[in-house]
């Protein structure tokens, strides 16, 4: 606003007084907190776990009144840059998405739109001046929810299905097996990697394979493996979403994400005025309510063990616990 | 466990069952219209909205099999389309059928979300529960295959005799593939070559969509946007590979799914030494070399992709 102030000023002295009075109107609104206009550009329907916790904690905050949202689903990572500029170009404020498949695309994109505030999922660190990332770096609970699997497990096999290896997904599941080893060292895991982030049927199967090998839980990284542990009877650990209801007495525990810390502080610094190119990942972390255990069956784990879940998770949060991270592809161990 | 000892398990085969009925379905639509001279590359959308109708009825109330049938009527609603512009009107084959791809699958998408607009997790319905006759069950190793497999792979596996029968047996099929190898010749009988095409092509789309439907109503339960991931595609190569040949298309969509199924199986066994996605392309690569083998005699239907214009020779 002030670059055209000083523009408009060399234009002449007549039309100061008029630019003044227009700038004061300008300012007076943006002071009664006209809110955020959002955008969202998802690769995957917001149904899908991962952009569901995004999706969500954006909705809370249109409830608010903090913003307006509008959102871009399935749009296919050949498209992803067009659409970016469309947002940028229709001058929304804030846009968050994820950018897996088009890393540096989108940070050319972002570095062309410099008022725009990108806050992109991303496997790799925050770009200046405006490129923020977040994910869900949730390793603190996949352990928690590893020792509660290591503590139920009786084949000693545990399955884990998974979309690509990137280093997010690789975290979480080595995080996941940390726990489960700390618990029971015998334990061994399978590993799969079925190449797509949305392919229910074909994660079925890999999950059925691993129960025929002998896994009695199975880590559900993607929709479909839990369908496959309660049909067989045969436990599963949550990511992300809580799905204790859709399969009672299959969840032995599960690790949510949350969100709504990354979106909030984003939100509030670029309506401050303060927002920079920043790493939101440690907002998903246990300490600051950027990820949570959902609630035990108790029917499926045993009360000293939830003693022993909740001993290590408040460890966690103060700090006399360190999760490790290991973004390395984990493989299976038999 | 020993790489062959994954033939050995029931559950091996059961797997290789599962994954290859909706390609069963999906590559005896696609035959039934090349039969007759169309080449028909809507598959993959008409599996996508068949896939989600299905589903929608049947979470809108109706009964499974009902969903079944609604799916492939419109299914076959979308063979009309495609058949009015490839025969009496002759465009080109392959641009339509794309064309039919993107606006099936679009408007499958769009149906689900306008009428779904704020659904946190996919809704779920009862899908068909595995079944099979008792005298199966009884018999040792079958038995176990048998019982994990859906009223509808059953309804596949029925398909390929019967289809068989039709095309090879019946005037209505020899009058099909006549209107594939040389439609002069049908034409010069008294039969009605649009008309025999254009319900080859809704025949064929009817069966595509109810290869769809068999992935929500059957192998899952819920609709899930890019479900159909491919698997149309797959079916357009694997008539190639059945050289036009119901059994052949069986024995392909078998193999293909056996290729699926082991891979699983591999991955998980010896996951460490060799990247996942050598894993991955084992059934496309093992399908190309198939194809690359069984398709070198291939007698393709002589008229196929070239449109019939009354008058004209």
């Amino acid at each position: 606003m002030s670059r055209d102030l000083l523009a408009r000023r060399r234009m002449g002295g007549a039309l100061l007084g008029s630019t003044a009075l227009c700038l004061a109107m300008l300012t007076a609104t943006s002071a009664a907190a006209e809110p955020l206009e959002v955008a969202a550009i998802y690769t995957v329907p917001v149904e899908q776990q991962w952009v569901s916790r995004i999706h969500k904690a954006l909705n809370a905050a249109v409830e608010r009144g903090e913003i307006t949202y509008s959102f871009s689903e399935n749009v296919a990572n050949t498209d992803y840059e067009r659409v970016m500029r469309e947002y940028a170009e229709q001058g929304v404020d804030v846009v968050f998405g994820e950018v897996f498949g088009v890393e540096r695309a989108a940070r050319e994109v972002a570095a062309d739109y410099p008022d725009v505030a990108w806050v992109m999922g991303s496997s790799f660190g925050p770009e200046e001046p405006n490129f923020s990332t977040f994910d869900n770096y949730i390793q603190e609970c996949s352990y928690l929810t590893g020792l509660a699997a290591g503590a139920s497990t009786e084949s000693n096999l545990i399955g884990m299905v998974g979309g690509y290896p990137i280093p997010e997904v690789n975290r979480l599941m080595h995080a996941f097996m940390a726990g489960a080893l700390e618990v029971n060292p015998e334990i061994d895991f399978l590993v799969t990697f079925i190449g797509s982030w949305y392919d229910p049927p074909k994660a079925k199967e890999a999950a059925f394979a691993m129960i025929d090998a002998g896994a009695d839980i199975l880590y559900a990284e993607r929709y479909g493996v839990a369908d496959a542990a309660k049909e067989r009877g045969v436990l599963a650990v949550g990511n992300v979403i809580d799905t204790q209801e859709e399969y009672p007495g299959t969840i032995v525990a599960s690790a949510l994400w949350h969100m709504e810390p990354t979106v909030d502080q984003a939100l509030g610094k670029v309506a401050a005025g303060e927002y920079a190119a920043e790493n939101y990942g440690p907002l998903s972390h246990l300490a600051v309510g950027g990820c949570s255990i959902a609630p035990m069956d108790d029917a499926l784990v045993a009360a000293d063990v939830q003693a022993m879940v909740a001993e290590k998770e408040a460890a966690i949060r103060d700090g006399s616990l360190a999760v490790a991270v290991d973004d390395s592809e984990p493989t299976s161990t038999r | 466990m020993d790489v062959l000892d994954i033939l050995l398990q029931a559950s091996f085969w059961a797997a290789t069952l599962r994954i290859a009925t909706p390609l069963i379905f999906g590559t005896l639509g696609e035959l039934i219209c090349e039969r007759a001279g169309v080449l028909n590359l809507g598959i993959e959308g008409i599996m996508t909205i068949g896939a989600m109708s299905g589903w929608l009825f049947v979470y809108l109330g109706v009964d499974l099999w009902t969903g079944i049938l609604l799916a492939a009527m419109i299914g076959a609603a979308f063979g009309l389309l495609h058949g009015i512009l490839t025969v009496p009107l002759g465009l080109s084959q392959h641009v339509t059928g794309i064309g039919i791809t993107l606006l099936a699958s679009s408007l499958a998408y769009f149906t689900y979300r306008v009428l779904l607009p704020d659904v946190a997790t996919p809704p779920r319905i009862e899908p068909f529960q595995p079944w099979a006759p008792d005298w199966l069950l009884a018999v040792p190793f079958l038995g176990p295959v048998a019982g994990q497999q859906t009223a509808l792979t059953w309804l596949a596996l029925v398909l390929v005799p019967l289809l068989t029968w039709v095309l090879y047996r019946t005037p209505l099929g020899l009058a099909l593939r006549t209107c594939g190898e040389n439609p002069v010749a049908a034409e010069a009988q008294g039969l009605d070559v649009y008309a025999i095409r254009i319900g080859a092509i809704m025949a064929g789309s009817a069966l595509m969509a109810v290869g769809g439907a068999f992935l929500t109503l059957s192998a899952f339960n819920a609709f899930f946007f890019e479900m159909v991931s491919g698997r149309g595609w797959i079916c357009i190569a694997l008539v190639v590979f059945a050289s036009w040949i119901p059994w052949k298309a069986l024995l392909g969509a078998l193999l293909f799914g056996a290729f699926d199924a082991f891979q699983v199986r591999l991955q998980q066994m010896m996951g460490g030494a060799v990247p996942y996605q050598l894993f991955l392309m084992l059934p496309y690569v093992m399908s190309i070399l198939a194809l690359v083998v069984m398709a070198r005699r291939a007698a393709y239907p002589q008229a196929l992709m070239r449109a019939y214009v009354k008058g004209q020779r």
